[in-house]
């Protein structure tokens, strides 16, 4: 009994919040990694492209709500959210013509790119803010709730309870179907298969007749698309703020080197290594322990490894760690 | 045009001036002056992120945690101590600077007799140390930030003069940086400036929620100044006549007197920096740096420590952006860690440097008066610019007023703006870098 009130209680406090976070990371970390292996730079803009997209979500959330349309028990935002993803692509192609394609014709170095994105991400940033501030947004609606404490409690008859909200269910079902179609799009189509391969080899790819401009287009879309999906999902599983959006950065990219830049697979694996990291180096161990451990053995204090302010020490250790003892990763990406 | 390249950087400096003169003229020079003192201060800053950047090319996008960690200096160094508070925590507190003793040295012990697995077995004794030091850290900061909590709870500082704090803010900055580089700077650009994004981060978090040291988000305000008092000044005898003589009343005049007396100060400061730069710049030092960031392979194979010289200029350049924040916290006379956010410290510094020339420092001098001008008007200017567009609507209306509010975040746009345009028009910046000397 007691063992399993441990499990339900680390369930609910680690295990579906860790996993929901993950999933949002790794879409993220996948924006980042498509955008590093076809144009080479770290994208700074890209924790405010997540925010743009999610801002024009929540626009057109507010606009359905008035309408009175909604999706019942799901978020009015699923259905808000081609919106956003069309005005954060639209917004990425007009960048990358306006900005990043003088640099990618002049051959520069990849800091001078880094450097762009910064003005960029000012850019971004300035927009969001403008159309909807700084403050906190919450734009969840529908069933707060898949199934609540105390509907478990009386399932299971455990003295810990386990809640899943609805925003954790759809981030995990959401993230599965798009990573699932990414790799399907880029192990089985043909324009897939082009983007590797000018992944790959730059000159190869573009001796055998792969058309660039293409293969960053459908880079940009791809990325502007999972970053506004993974930006959505944070918001309805926390909430938005702008800044909040920019400080996932790190995190972001602690996971796309983690897994080893530039590859897709390792993307998904680093958010989750990040994620259950950050949680249970966070999480305060003293309830689960008090029904694992035998009474004599039982902690004083919280056992809580790192305050939650300091979770960004934790993705920074961890890209420390890797930098340090793997560079290229676990699934050996590229060395920058 | 061979005129103007000739005296580029006099014409562009008197321009500076003009632009300066003007809102003195035009609005007030107490706005000027307020104006003159943050350029001052961001100028100290942008030579530390040139010596960084544009000596070394070492992409650091941390400024933020060292501009703040010369901020603490100032603090401890200026603020009172606070007995009961030393009292209450300081036994622990001393257990826990044993324990950080005591690992470290083990850790160089065991450094030095393993040649395997060293990374590892550091990682394993880091943690160890974090383990063992909490058990002393955490009663130590529960007591002290129960004495008085309201308006101290902390351990206060050693009560010396502000300036002294300038060069101790430097200090603590160089520390930092000393021990972020040793891990760090290794890494080639982009990874750099990932880690240094996330150490600024973490810089911050620590000052935000260790409460005995700096008090946290509840601010230390009140901190000792450098220059007299305006209340003081007024009732000064010389000064009533001076303010006479010049037309104004006692209360403009003092807190002209102030500005004034703090923009010495930071010219001082600035003047001194920039002369010890321009020597750096200018000596076999500074041309080993050059070669090394221009091609660090060749550098290599010619004998330099690439390593070495790098983590030497990340110091340098940390110290000195560690001053300017020092500066800055005195200027506003309180130490608020919410304040910090990376647009502002971090990547405005980085527009100012990259506006004004990298690898030039009176580019980035010039660099970084221009755009915090820019910065300065960029609100005014922008709530004009929305006026304008939105003359035509209902003055009532939902969008009128949300675009005027919203004229504010056109900062953060004009300063993308101007980052991307000189980026693509002229990468080199208003005062390009001298070649071939």
């Amino acid at each position: 009994m007691d063992f399993w009130n441990a499990l339900v209680l680390l369930s609910n406090f680690v295990l579906i919040p860790a996993l929901a976070y993950g999933s949002q990371l790794a879409l993220g970390a996948l924006g980042v990694t498509l955008i590093y292996a076809v144009l080479r730079f770290s994208n700074f803009a890209h924790g405010d492209m997540m925010a743009f997209g999610t801002m024009v979500t929540i626009l057109a959330t507010w606009g359905l709500q008035s309408a009175g349309i909604s999706l019942g028990v799901l978020p009015t935002a699923l259905l808000a959210m081609p919106a956003g993803i069309a005005a954060a692509i639209l917004l990425a192609l007009g960048t990358d013509r306006m900005v990043y394609r003088f640099y990618r014709r002049q051959r520069s170095p990849g800091v001078v790119f880094v450097m762009a994105s910064v003005g960029v991400m000012f850019i971004y940033n300035a927009l969001t803010r403008l159309f909807i501030g700084t403050s906190d947004q919450r734009f969840e609606d529908g069933a707060r709730f898949v199934f609540r404490v105390s509907d478990f409690k009386a399932w299971t008859g455990l003295d810990q309870g386990l809640a899943l909200r609805t925003s954790q269910l759809v981030t995990v079902l959401v993230m599965i179907i798009v990573v699932a179609f990414v790799f399907w799009f880029l192990q089985k189509t043909r324009t897939g298969k082009a983007m590797r391969a000018f992944s790959d080899n730059e000159d190869l790819a573009l001796l055998s007749g792969i058309n660039p401009d293409r293969v960053v287009r459908i880079t940009w879309i791809l990325a502007a698309t999972l970053a506004t999906i993974a930006g959505v999902l944070y918001g309805l599983d926390k909430s938005f703020r702008p800044f909040v959006y920019f400080q996932l950065l790190l995190p972001i990219f602690a996971s796309a080197i983690v897994g080893g830049i530039g590859q897709p697979l390792g993307a998904i694996a680093g958010g989750f290594i990040v994620a259950f990291s950050e949680v249970t180096v966070t999480y305060a161990w003293k309830g689960v322990l008090r029904y694992l451990l035998p009474e004599d053995l039982q902690p004083d204090g919280l056992v809580q490894l790192l305050g939650t302010d300091y979770k960004f020490a934790v993705s920074f250790i961890i890209l420390v760690v890797v930098l340090l003892i793997r560079p290229t990763g676990i699934f050996r990406g590229r060395v920058i | 045009m061979i005129f103007f390249d000739r005296f580029r950087v006099p014409i562009l400096y008197a321009g500076m001036a003009a632009l300066l003169l003007l809102v003195g003229l035009a609005q007030s020079w107490q706005v000027m002056l307020a104006i003159l003192n943050l350029c001052l201060i961001s100028a100290v800053m942008a030579l530390g992120v040139n010596i960084q950047w544009g000596y070394a090319g070492l992409f650091n996008v941390g400024i933020m945690g060292f501009a703040a960690l010369g901020g603490v200096g100032a603090v401890l160094t200026a603020m009172p101590p606070v007995p009961a508070a030393w009292a209450a925590g300081g036994i622990n507190l001393g257990l826990t600077a044993l324990v950080i003793a005591l690992f470290l040295a083990l850790i160089l012990f065991v450094r030095s007799r393993i040649t395997a697995y060293r990374g590892p077995v550091t990682l394993i004794l880091v943690f160890l140390a974090y383990g063992v030091m909490r058990l002393f850290l955490d009663p130590a900061s529960d007591a002290i930030e129960a004495v008085n909590s309201a308006a101290q709870g902390y351990l206060g500082g050693v009560g010396l003069p502000i300036l002294i704090g300038w060069p101790v803010g430097g200090l603590f900055a160089a520390a930092a940086a000393y021990v972020i580089g040793k891990i760090a700077l290794g890494l080639r650009s982009d990874y750099l400036a990932i880690a240094t994004l996330g150490i600024s981060e973490i810089i911050l978090a620590v000052i935000k929620n260790e409460n005995w040291l700096t008090r946290g988000v509840k601010n230390v305000t009140g901190l000792p100044r450098p220059v007299p008092y305006e209340r003081d000044l007024q009732s000064a005898d010389w000064l009533i006549s001076l303010a006479n003589r010049l037309g104004t009343d006692p209360t403009t005049a003092s807190t002209i007197a102030v500005r004034l007396a703090y923009a010495c100060l930071f010219t001082v400061v600035l003047i001194a920096i920039l002369w010890l730069s321009q020597r750096a710049l200018h000596s076999p030092w500074g041309r080993m740096m050059r070669a090394i960031r221009d091609n660090r392979d060749a550098a290599e194979a010619m004998g330099k420590d690439v390593a070495r010289r790098h983590l030497q200029v990340f110091v340098i350049g940390s110290a000195v952006v560690g001053i300017g924040g020092a500066m800055l916290t005195t200027l506003d006379g309180q130490f608020t860690p919410s304040s910090y956010n990376p647009l502002r410290y971090t990547f405005l510094i980085w527009v100012m440097v990259i506006a004004g020339g990298s690898g030039n420092n009176w580019g980035a001098v010039l660099g970084a008066f221009v755009i915090w001008y820019v910065w300065v008007i960029a609100e005014p200017a922008g709530r004009w610019l929305m006026e304008l567009v939105t003359a035509g609507m209902d003055p009532t209306g939902f969008l009128r007023n949300h675009l005027l509010e919203g004229a504010a975040h056109l900062r953060p746009f004009f300063m993308g703006l101007i980052l991307l345009l000189v980026l693509r028009f002229a990468p080199r910046g208003l005062i390009p870098e001298r070649k071939g000397r």
